[in-house]
């Protein structure tokens, strides 16, 4: 079975077992060195390989120890960082982690598959002995005592956390901007924002700061700033990852999702961090397959891979206020799709566009009373005050950001006596139809595409005061949250902006428990998109890969 | 007015009636016969009689202005109780709960609402509130859900409590209750609106060095869950709001669900309480009482509030009763202004993103309905039925573990009334001065079974009985054991007891001539001192037929 993974053509078909428990493998001496251990060298064209995969292979044969890689990861990150600002927190035991990697190599141990693995992890996640904000100053210096579930299957499979990204405050924001502490630019063009509110996981990724990441997504902040830095994002199926550890933005919309730099890398650490958890009972029981078992080497790939594969394009997507250079090369990705196969029809939600007002007024519904907690009584910054009243508002007031208050108090509005019908209720009623529509629509379809975003990066400050144009670009991915189910975004081309054009995400969405097939197709897409690589300037540019 | 009235009632019954601290306890309110609680049975043993009627003689001016108020105003009274549910851990984290522990001992990250931690429901809760539900007859929901109640409070780590909102687990139902005797007696039916699952908040302790003062919060018992019973306005008197409540504790015991500890918080009352002139239909303004720590305080907070606000009535001043929350205050014996409301409280609820709905079967509900003990109703009308006065069922079935003694005594056979005496007198006088349950004695049912029988067999005297009965419930040990060791049997063969009534003769010739000379009286004497040769064993009836005539036979 290592043979797989060692010889040429590659699979990843039991990389992960099935019943999703860590597995280890044994290190034997492997002559045979097909891979280096980054294989993205600047001047090439060929797809994305995966990165976690090399870097397996490469600790595996002794091409590289783990502190090597860590050390240049690093390097790179410090170098990067001034100018993207990524990272909130970069934690001081990498070195030692990757020590211990080495340590058990050397030892012919069992190491896990994340083994030497950088992984950044969002601030809204909660790590052990790491400050956890969610980018809030009512967070700052908190440390919680325990680590999200997400990141102990992280650790459990001998990833290494990195450090923690950037967000916007407690993940309300589309830009990274909301941020208490920094803004995070776009390593495309660092005069534009990265998106969000996983600006930073996004930034990290696309700059190879680290090799995958872990963000969160309400209203799309896995999959926009996955648009906007040209990475792949996977937004699961609500309940498919464990919520336990994830601050609370919006309870009933809040997934755990990944970053990677190929879609075999998202697939991996989905596989990683997937499965029942019994700290959150709204996670699922469903069976967690090896996601990364259907992804074929691109050499060894037919020449209709896709056939017979139903893709619904969304109407309502492309048409007004979507970007021309957005929409033309969305429309390029149809043709690629239907070069490998597929047969693409048009599908119409009619309630795509109720979509936003409803995940508005449910999001911040359900923030006001999350972020209730948030009181200065037990933990957090406390304001010195006389009485009681005085303590909650002033600690309130101080600790949060303006978007956040704005929404606790869109929030508090819209659960208040008297208007609960006209507001929640009717969201709710709002988020039934769009579940249904996506029902129908993913019976007669395998999967629906659309643009990740109506633009690609905007400039930093563009839309810090026109709150509403900010919200209106999450129109894309707002009701995949409303309906609860998976996306991919991957990068499928460029439009103009920035010193070498600005990558343009494309949005594909399955049934409900179908990221195997999201990312098989993913998969494929990419390794057959021809003449697009999606290495920001800031890597290819100086800064040793 | 209404305050001093009150006051003096109390008092002056209390200075009458020192007695009732040393009479059985089987009237109103006698909740438990736990150490603790035993304590307290004793307390609300000196309060006076509850009812308005009942006031002691003496106060006939006072007496008749209740009387009056309760001819021409009508109270009515509905319940709020929450009951704290006796699960091994809270009730959406694995934290145990333990009253008493140190302050935030029992915590962890979901009870203390860190960030990121989530709420997992415990099925045992669940289970509770179908038990608690069924045995109230409520219709249950089979698909409820939790809802998030908002507000800020230091012991409220969430921000918001979970709780259920718009579809509680259970509605619509109703609970039996047999008034004391000494109070006229009768049976009642109270309405249940509903129960819902909740949690508990945690406690603030405050801290006063003298030299500063410091909020602290305590978070123990933030997380613990409770079952929260709302009943009908159906209660009329503080009496009757005291036995709803003394029968809901009783229910919670039997099922097993909770202690039902007041002192400990374990049941928490808050009464609702508003009158209106007698025939008017419209309801008047509702009053919420607090801190209502027995059923005592239940009973004399009621009947103060009632007295209170028919005063405000009859004095034109209806408009000044507001709706409000009121607090007892045990020391003063009234009830004071704690806040105004200010309009609807706004609490904001909506659907526990963070929690399934919560979906029966009816399998399950089966199983839990099979599964349910005899519940205090059943069981008083068993009791009934066995021909008992109702003055004992009610204190036989008033502690789930004095019934169940007294059914495994009457199991192995013994005679039913017999038992219900031996176990209201002596046993619960054994109990009550050695703090001690019915599970803690050192008499079982079997041995009590085997006493009865013997003295019924006369095997034994009653009075060697009784000798046995305290030996059994300190050292314990079987009777037949004790009468063997003890060589207790009784003396039943006559030519034996002759043989003693001969030697008492002899030795006491002068009483024998005083006797035959006419003083009838020493006969006591004689059986006295009979008794005292055959060490108590003499067959009593035996003994007084023999001596009888020996003393007249030779006259």
């Amino acid at each position: 079975m290592l043979s797989t993974l060692h010889h040429p053509p590659r699979r990843l078909s039991r990389f992960f077992p099935a019943n999703n428990k860590p597995r280890h493998f044994h290190t034997k001496p492997v002559l045979s060195s097909s891979q280096p251990v980054t294989d993205q060298s600047p001047s090439s064209t060929s797809p994305p390989e995966s990165q976690i995969l090399s870097i397996h292979h490469s600790l595996l044969s002794r091409e590289v120890t783990a502190t090597q890689l860590a050390e240049t990861y690093l390097s790179r990150l410090k170098l990067a960082e001034p100018q993207l600002k990524s990272f909130i927190h970069v934690s001081n035991n990498v070195l030692k982690e990757a020590q211990s990697i080495d340590d058990k190599i050397k030892r012919n141990e069992n190491v896990g598959p994340l083994a030497g693995v950088l992984v950044g992890v969002k601030d809204n996640i909660c790590t052990v002995d790491m400050p956890s904000t969610a980018g809030s100053r009512v967070l700052e210096n908190y440390r919680p005592p325990f680590d999200a579930t997400a990141v102990k299957k992280v650790k459990e499979f001998d990833g290494i956390v990195v450090g923690k990204t950037n967000l916007d405050e407690f993940g309300m924001g589309s830009t990274t901007e909301s941020s208490s502490f920094q803004v995070t630019a776009n390593p495309w063009d660092i005069s534009r924002v990265p998106g969000g509110s996983s600006g930073g996981s996004a930034a990290a990724v696309s700059a190879r700061q680290c090799v995958v990441s872990l963000g969160s997504d309400t209203g799309g902040s896995v999959r926009q700033p996955a648009s906007f830095c040209g990475v792949v994002g996977l937004k699961p199926t609500y309940g498919r990852v464990s919520r336990y550890g994830l601050i609370a933005y919006a309870s009933s919309l809040d997934v755990i999702g990944c970053f990677g730099s190929s879609v075999a890398d998202t697939g991996i650490l989905l596989s990683a961090i997937s499965g029942h958890d019994r700290l959150d009972a709204t996670s699922s029981k469903q069976e967690v397959p090896d996601f990364t078992s259907q992804l074929i080497s691109a050499s060894l790939l037919e020449s209709k891979p896709l056939k017979g594969l139903k893709v619904g394009v969304i109407r309502e997507t492309l048409e007004n206020r979507v970007d021309s250079g957005v929409k033309s090369t969305v429309l390029g990705a149809v043709s690629h799709l239907e070069e490998l196969g597929c047969t693409l029809s048009e599908v119409s939600l009619p309630s795509f566009s109720l979509g936003l007002p409803a995940y508005y007024i449910l999001a911040s519904s359900e923030s006001s009373s999350n972020l209730s907690r948030y009181d200065g009584v037990r933990y957090g910054n406390q304001a010195a005050a006389e009485d009681l009243n005085a303590l909650y508002g002033d600690s309130r007031a101080k600790g949060f950001g303006s978007e956040v208050k704005m929404r606790i108090l869109m929030g508090t509005y819209a659960l208040s006596a008297g208007y609960y019908d006209a507001y929640y209720k009717r969201a709710q009623q709002v988020r039934t139809l769009i579940q249904k529509s996506f029902k129908t629509a993913l019976d007669e379809n395998d999967i629906l595409i659309s643009p990740a975003a109506p633009s690609a990066a905007y400039k930093i400050g563009e839309k810090k005061n026109d709150p509403l144009a900010m919200y209106s670009g999450d129109i894309m991915t707002v009701n995949v949250n409303l309906a609860g189910l998976p996306a991919l975004v991957l990068p499928c081309g460029f439009v103009e902006g920035g010193p070498v054009g600005l990558p343009v995400g494309l949005q594909m969405i399955g049934a409900a428990f179908d990221e195997g097939k999201l990312l098989k197709v993913g998969h494929i897409f990419e390794q057959t998109l021809q003449g697009c690589r999606f290495v920001p300037p800031l890597i290819a540019d100086g800064i040793p890969q | 007015m209404a305050s001093f009235l009150f006051r003096t009632i109390q008092s002056h019954s209390f200075l009458l009636c020192p007695t009732t601290l040393l009479r059985r306890n089987n009237g109103a309110f006698y909740c438990s016969m736990k150490s603790t609680h035993t304590q307290t049975a004793t307390q609300e043993k000196q309060q006076p009689p509850p009812k308005i009627k009942s006031s002691p003689q003496g106060n006939q001016a006072k007496t008749r202005t209740l009387d009056r108020i309760s001819k021409e105003y009508e109270a009515i009274i509905g319940i709020e109780t929450h009951v704290q549910l006796s699960t091994l851990t809270k009730a959406f984290c694995t934290c145990p709960y333990n009253y008493g522990a140190q302050p935030n001992t029992s915590v962890c990250p979901i009870c203390m609402g860190l960030p990121g931690a989530l709420p997992v429901v415990n099925s045992k809760v669940v289970e509770f509130a179908v038990k608690l539900g069924l045995a109230l007859n409520c219709k249950l929901s089979f698909n409820s859900k939790f809802d998030r109640k908002q507000y800020f409070y230091p012991d409220l780590p969430k921000g918001y409590q979970i709780s259920q909102f718009d579809i509680p687990i259970a509605t619509g139902g109703y609970l039996d209750v047999d008034l004391p005797v000494e109070y006229g007696g009768g049976h009642r039916r109270f309405g249940i609106t509903r129960v819902h699952m909740e949690e508990d908040a945690g406690k603030l302790l405050h801290a006063d060095d003298g030299v500063s003062y410091a909020l602290q919060v305590d978070l123990n018992r933030a997380g613990v869950p409770l079952l929260e019973i709302v009943s009908e306005p159906d209660m009329r008197t503080g009496l009757e709001a005291a036995e709803y409540a003394a029968e809901l504790q009783r229910l919670v015991r039997y099922l097993g669900v909770s202690n039902g500890n007041m002192q400990e918080g374990s049941l928490r009352c808050d009464v609702n309480v508003s009158i209106r002139p007698v025939g008017q239909s419209k309801f008047g303004t509702k009053v919420e009482i607090k801190n209502l720590n027995s059923f005592s305080s239940i009973n004399r907070a009621i009947d103060f509030e009632i007295a209170r606000q028919a005063l405000l009535y009859s004095q034109g001043k209806a408009d000044q009763i507001v709706q409000e929350t009121r607090l007892w205050e045990e020391g003063s014996q009234k009830t004071v202004t704690m806040r105004k409301k200010e309009g609807l409280a706004d609490y904001r609820y909506f659907p526990e993103p963070d929690l399934p709905e919560v979906i029966l079967n009816k399998e399950y509900v089966d199983s839990i309905q099979s599964s349910l003990p005899e519940l205090p109703e059943m069981k008083r009308r068993r009791y009934e039925e066995m021909g008992l006065s109702m003055q004992d069922v009610l204190f036989l079935a008033n502690d789930i573990n004095v019934a169940r003694f007294f059914d495994a005594t009457i199991g192995k056979g013994a005679d039913v009334k017999l038992a219900a005496n031996w176990i209201m007198g002596d046993i619960a006088a054994h109990m009550k001065n050695e703090k001690l349950t019915i599970n803690e004695i050192k008499l079982s049912a079997a041995e009590l079974a085997e006493l009865i029988a013997s003295i019924k067999g006369a095997t034994i005297s009653g009075k060697i009985g009784k000798e046995i009965l305290f030996e059994l419930m300190a050292k314990g040990g079987t009777v037949n054991g004790i009468i063997k060791e003890k060589d207790l049997v009784q003396i039943v063969d006559p030519s034996e007891i002759e043989k003693m009534v001969d030697k008492v003769f002899s030795e006491n010739p002068k009483q024998l001539e005083q006797y035959r000379g006419g003083k009838t009286k020493l006969q006591g004497f004689f059986a006295g001192q009979v008794m005292k040769i055959s060490k108590g064993k003499a067959n009593p009836g035996l003994l007084n037929k023999i001596l009888l005539e020996k003393l007249n036979a030779k006259s």
